[in-house]
């Protein structure tokens, strides 16, 4: 019972988070709606027993890709977003159709998928256990994404960096 | 332990940690006064109560009957939010920090911490990281320069200095082989601080903390002289007082951090009858963290303010590169013991 | 009282089509941008379930690899996107349309 409170609540705190999302026109709010999710989605990973996980994905998703989202948004300034007007077309295909494709899949997922009830903390996820695997197991893959890692560094801070000739400021002969 | 005791020990060691953190925060404030003044040859608070002790009750009741400002431009929601996450992320890495051992008041025992996690540290991790977004939205909500400019600063500034935070820990916890606090500081029995084995690690942290909370010598968020006030220009009354007082709780959860990591926490001496027992360990730890945030107001009203692009230069090419060494240097010797 | 598993795949399914139509409706690349890393937090979640149903921890720890690269992608995805303001002044996706300036 009180797993399924939580759930609930949780579960509640990330559709309203998700559609909020989608309503909000200013990016910011957008982005504070997204951190509620990600934070909700670790109190889920929690009840399924990923404590390690459910502080990577304070720290790494609500604590520091998100905080870059913030900072993009405050540096640039971004202000409400223009309304794109969308074709009737779309909206008169696109909303049934995602409604069926909703209970469809509603549908399947409740009675036909035989899957079982999870407990609380079903699985213990805790650091000891996901570091053998980590660096036993798929030592490869986790040395490969740190290599990734590297290229993405290198590559935001060559895409950031201003081109040489405005770095140098006006030129003088032109 | 049925789960109406839980709720209830829970509770009352919640609520117990809360009114002792707000209380170190605030006298915090008054050391911080006090210190300053006789490092300048003045005397500080000295007027309400014996040695101005109760300089903070007062400071708190002006930040009550002050009026509230809000401008007419702000972003409102976020405006009022900003310093409500500002405090609520301040207060809620206290909950994993152990200030004693065991201890038992009639037939209840319990550890003196709120709850030991096997995440424990990571906790403390992420909850200032949530953190940064209270100085963030303060600062692009009040829709001013000044704010923006410092929020922009503070932000950057935490980000940068909590990899070489985290990664400064590192070392300990191969060490201790555990993200549980309480386990590392049971690593540290018989004298084994970790101050001994992990000077480079110790001296990275110390730097990493005083940035993280934005104290001096990095305190460019709020840099007087050239910002105003930084992220908080356009806050008065207690908003205001909330992010003084996020900021000193974040002081003290560093300065706990530092006891615990590195100077074996609560341990040290202890013997006489019980009830001594069980006090002399909260004893340790307190004078422990009283030394560390001595050492705050001390380096802060001694060393002149860095300039921003050495802050960041400071933190990515000199904190970073040592605390990777300290983390490699480590695993290789404690590979090499077995 | 246990949650079923499919309550869980509900919510990952939701937060995923979220997503989608949060990139199809947005016309703020940042808001796009972040529509994705919704999608992303969808599928993980159903990656943990999957994991606490099959008792296979492996799928954590595939968890913890789709972060890593979440935030290998933002870091360059916004620095893409910074770029492209400072060339265009927009962030309208609708406006970014000319291959030279």
């Amino acid at each position: 019972m009180f797993h399924l409170i939580l759930f609930l609540f949780f579960g509640a705190i990330c559709v309203a988070g998700a559609v909020n999302l989608l309503v909000q026109s200013h990016p910011i709010n957008s982005a504070l709606s997204l951190i509620a999710v990600m934070a909700s989605l670790a109190v889920e990973y929690l009840l399924l027993g990923a404590e390690f996980l459910n502080a990577v994905q304070v720290i790494v998703y609500a604590g520091a890709i998100m905080v870059l989202f913030v900072i993009t948004i405050m540096l640039l300034n971004a202000g409400k977003e223009a309304s794109s007007g969308g074709s009737r077309v779309a909206i008169v295909l696109g909303i049934p159709g995602a409604l069926v494709g909703t209970l469809l899949i509603g549908w399947t997922l409740l009675f036909h998928s035989n899957t079982r009830a999870v407990p609380i903390g079903a699985l213990k996820g805790d650091p000891r256990a996901i570091a053998q695997l980590l660096f036993h197991d798929f030592l490869l893959p986790f040395e490969i994404t740190s290599v990734l890692i590297l290229i993405a560094i290198m590559g935001a801070v060559v895409l950031t960096s201003r081109p040489a000739a405005v770095a140098r400021g006006p030129r003088r002969d032109g | 332990m049925s789960i109406t005791t839980f709720v209830i020990i829970s509770l009352i060691k919640s609520l117990a940690v809360i009114f002792v953190m707000m209380t170190a925060a605030a006298y915090s404030v008054w050391l911080e006064r006090k210190v300053s003044a006789h490092i300048q040859n003045r005397w500080g608070p000295t007027k309400v109560g014996p040695f101005g002790l109760l300089q903070p009750l007062a400071d708190g009741v002006k930040f009550i009957f002050k009026e509230d400002l809000v401008e007419a431009n702000v972003y409102k929601p976020l405006y009022i939010a900003a310093p409500i996450i500002a405090m609520m992320f301040a207060l809620t890495s206290i909950a994993v920090i152990p200030f004693g051992n065991w201890v038992e008041v009639g037939p209840w025992g319990t550890y003196l911490q709120v709850t030991d996690l096997n995440i424990g540290l990571l906790v403390i991790l992420g909850s200032t990281s949530m953190g940064v977004y209270g100085v963030a939205l303060a600062g692009w909500s009040s829709n001013s320069k000044y704010s923006l400019l410092g929020g922009l600063r503070a932000s950057a500034q935490m980000i940068s200095y909590e990899v070489s935070l985290g990664l400064a820990l590192v070392g300990v916890l191969i060490m201790a082989g555990s993200l549980s606090v309480r386990d590392i500081v049971n690593a540290q029995r018989h004298l084994h601080w970790n101050i001994f084995f992990q000077p480079v690690g110790f001296v990275v942290y110390l730097i990493s903390a005083y940035a993280e909370t934005n104290r001096a010598p990095f305190d460019l968020p709020e840099a007087e002289s050239e910002l105003v006030a930084g992220y908080h220009t356009e806050y008065s009354s207690m908003k205001f007082a909330m992010f003084f007082v996020a900021e000193y709780c974040n002081m003290v959860t560093v300065a706990c951090l530092a006891t615990l990591m590195f100077f074996g926490g609560w341990l040290g001496p202890v013997g006489g009858p019980p009830i001594v027992q069980a006090l002399l360990p909260v004893i340790w730890f307190c004078l422990k963290v009283f030394f560390f945030m001595f050492l705050y107001v001390w380096v802060r009203w001694t060393l002149p303010r860095f300039r921003y692009d050495q802050l960041m230069a400071f933190g990515w090419k000199i904190l970073l590169p040592l605390a990777l060494a300290n983390i490699v240097v480590t695993a290789l010797i404690v590979a090499w013991r077995g | 009282m246990m949650v079923p598993l499919s309550y869980y795949l509900m919510l990952s399914g939701f937060l995923f089509a979220c997503g989608v139509i949060g990139f199809l409706i947005k016309r703020n690349i940042i808001t796009i941008f972040m529509s994705i890393e919704l999608m992303l937090n969808g599928v993980n979640l159903s990656f943990v379930a999957f994991a606490a149903q099959w008792h296979a921890l492996s799928g954590q720890v595939f968890v913890f690899f789709v972060m890593v690269v979440a935030a290998a992608e933002a870091a360059v995805g916004l620095a893409i996107i910074i770029a492209v303001y400072r060339t265009r002044e927009t962030l309208n996706v609708d406006r970014v349309n000319l291959l030279k300036l």
